[in-house]
């Protein structure tokens, strides 16, 4: 049965493994997405460890705080990374291409994000063993750590889909690569290197109550230093599903409307 | 010597007027360091309260400093990339053709990264004085202060400017980027050096941007800058990062631009 006619799961699985060798055949896309964090992990690490003598900051360990925020930014590589091979896609007339043969259009998209999802989890395997090495410890144990990949995944999943949404949208890969640090500053200007509580800047702080990349910052941080914090976890997981959803949906009608324009 | 101004301030003045006429150019180079000192200032505030911080003018000076180290690097760096782009698109290939002194197109790219710099300079401190930095050194030290912002300039376009003549595409552009980026962050950038720990405090150490930054915060602080560190540092890596840069002009020169 060729990919092209073959059942949804069929392509969706022919496109997610173009999408993942596409991915690793481009080191300009993997070393960023690997090393960018574990870079900043390190340096913030060693420069806001002091920041644990604070009193009211919840870990005695820089390390265990910071971990989310290199999950964050993986996520923010899938973002590049999605929505820079779909624009790709669009530029190359790829897209149009295979709108000439019977795949349908939702295994484009599926399969794209599922490639990029494969890449996000490899990714953060690696952040949490590089974590690990460096002394990280997840309180919320082994049932933790399947949680932590949960919420990271879908938290890849939502930012994949707003980069397949704009790569979509517009076209062209300087575009999604223009919105990378729209997306940066969120995470800056979230609770990402101090809690919430600790911010002195009474107007740093109401942005980042209001931003919501911090509720997805602390859902993933309540697993390595707070425990099982139900709160915490429902806003992470329904800030992501919400965004994810909003993404997925944006991303979907911009391809209709990308293929019937032509 | 004549020739040589000429050409110098027609490269300064194409690259200066493709700058400031491009929002895209323009625009990240001035978001980005205000974004910085915004996030750094704003949301780390706190750590100016920890044991053994004793920085007299405040967390937003302390972070003022490395914004304005940052922003006299990176404006290099864009100077780099424009410079790149220029190959790529064959405009250099003609200018070089036309100059009888390439070393003068060299020295034009200089200029243009000064006068970004002097700009997104000007903007960040206006921006950081608004929001209510401490500045508690006398006129020396502004005069001390600018001069380390224009010595960091002129090293990083250098820099930039060896990476861009050697690779002449702008693909070059990570290689540009990623050093100046790691030893920018690899300096005190939250916190005094002796308040950072593990390996990172060493490497900070032989950082030779440390030594810059310290005395940039001594100036703004008012307080004794070690120069007989800072300024043959500086002035040290200026030559190289000269070498550097005339050593790829030559190489661009027998590639034929």
């Amino acid at each position: 049965m060729s990919p092209t006619t073959g059942t949804l799961g069929l392509q969706v699985a022919q496109l997610a493994r173009r999408s993942v060798l596409r991915t690793f055949r481009q080191p300009a896309q993997v070393v960023p997405t690997v090393l960018f964090p574990l870079f900043l992990l390190a340096v913030n690490t060693a420069g806001l460890e002091a920041a644990t003598e604070l009193p009211g900051f919840p870990s005695d360990s820089y390390v265990d705080f910071a971990m989310a925020f290199a999950f964050m930014q993986g996520a923010l590589f899938s973002m590049v990374n999605a929505g820079t091979d779909l624009a790709r896609d669009v530029e190359s007339g790829f897209l149009q291409r295979l709108a000439l043969t019977p795949m349908r259009r939702a295994a484009l998209l599926l399969g794209q994000l599922a490639g990029v999802m494969a890449v996000s989890l490899l990714a953060g395997v690696i952040y949490l063993l590089v974590g690990l090495v460096a002394g990280v410890t997840v309180v919320t144990g082994v049932g933790g750590v399947a949680v932590l990949f949960a919420l990271a995944l879908l938290i890849g999943l939502a930012f994949a889909s707003l980069g397949a949404f704009i790569g979509l949208r517009f076209g062209s890969a300087e575009a999604v690569q223009g919105f990378f640090p729209l997306f940066f500053v969120l995470l800056f200007l979230s609770s990402a290197s101090l809690p919430r509580e600790l911010i002195e800047q009474d107007w740093f702080r109401t942005v980042a109550t209001w931003n919501p990349v911090s509720y997805l910052v602390e859902g993933i941080r309540s697993l390595f230093v707070i425990g099982w914090d139900g709160e915490a976890l429902a806003l992470g997981f329904g800030i992501a599903a919400l965004v994810a959803a909003a993404g997925v949906a944006g991303a979907a009608r911009a391809l209709g409307t990308r293929v019937v324009r032509g | 010597m004549r020739r040589f101004g000429q050409v110098t301030g027609a490269v300064w003045w194409r690259a200066t007027h493709t700058f400031l006429t491009n929002p895209q150019f323009l625009l990240p180079s001035i978001m980005f360091p205000l974004f910085f000192f915004t996030a750094f200032a704003g949301g780390l505030s706190s750590l100016g309260d920890v044991p053994g911080f004793d920085f007299p003018s405040g967390y937003t000076a302390f972070q003022f400093c490395f914004v304005l180290l940052q922003a006299s690097a990176f404006g290099g760096v864009f100077t780099g990339f424009g410079i790149a782009s220029d190959f790529e698109n064959g405009f250099a290939r003609r200018l070089m053709l036309g100059a009888p002194n390439r070393t003068a197109i060299l020295v034009g790219y200089l200029l243009t990264a000064l006068t970004r710099a002097a700009i997104v300079l000007c903007v960040v401190t206006i921006v950081a004085l608004l929001g209510g930095m401490a500045f508690d050194g006398g006129p020396l030290d502004v005069f001390g202060m600018l001069a380390l912002a224009v010595i960091v300039s002129l090293a990083a376009t250098l820099f930039a400017a060896g990476v861009a003549l050697r690779a002449r595409t702008i693909q070059a552009g990570p290689a540009m980027q990623m050093p100046v980026f790691l030893a920018l962050f690899l300096a005190p950038v939250y916190v005094p050096l002796d308040l950072l720990s593990g390996w990172v405090q060493t490497v900070a150490r032989f950082n030779p941007v440390t030594p810059l930054m310290e005395a940039t915060r001594a100036f703004v602080s008012g307080g004794d800058a070690d120069i007989a560190l800072a300024a043959p540092v500086a002035a040290g890596l200026v030559l190289l990062f000269a070498a550097w840069a005339l050593r790829g002009l030559r190489r661009a020169e027998a590639a034929g631009g």
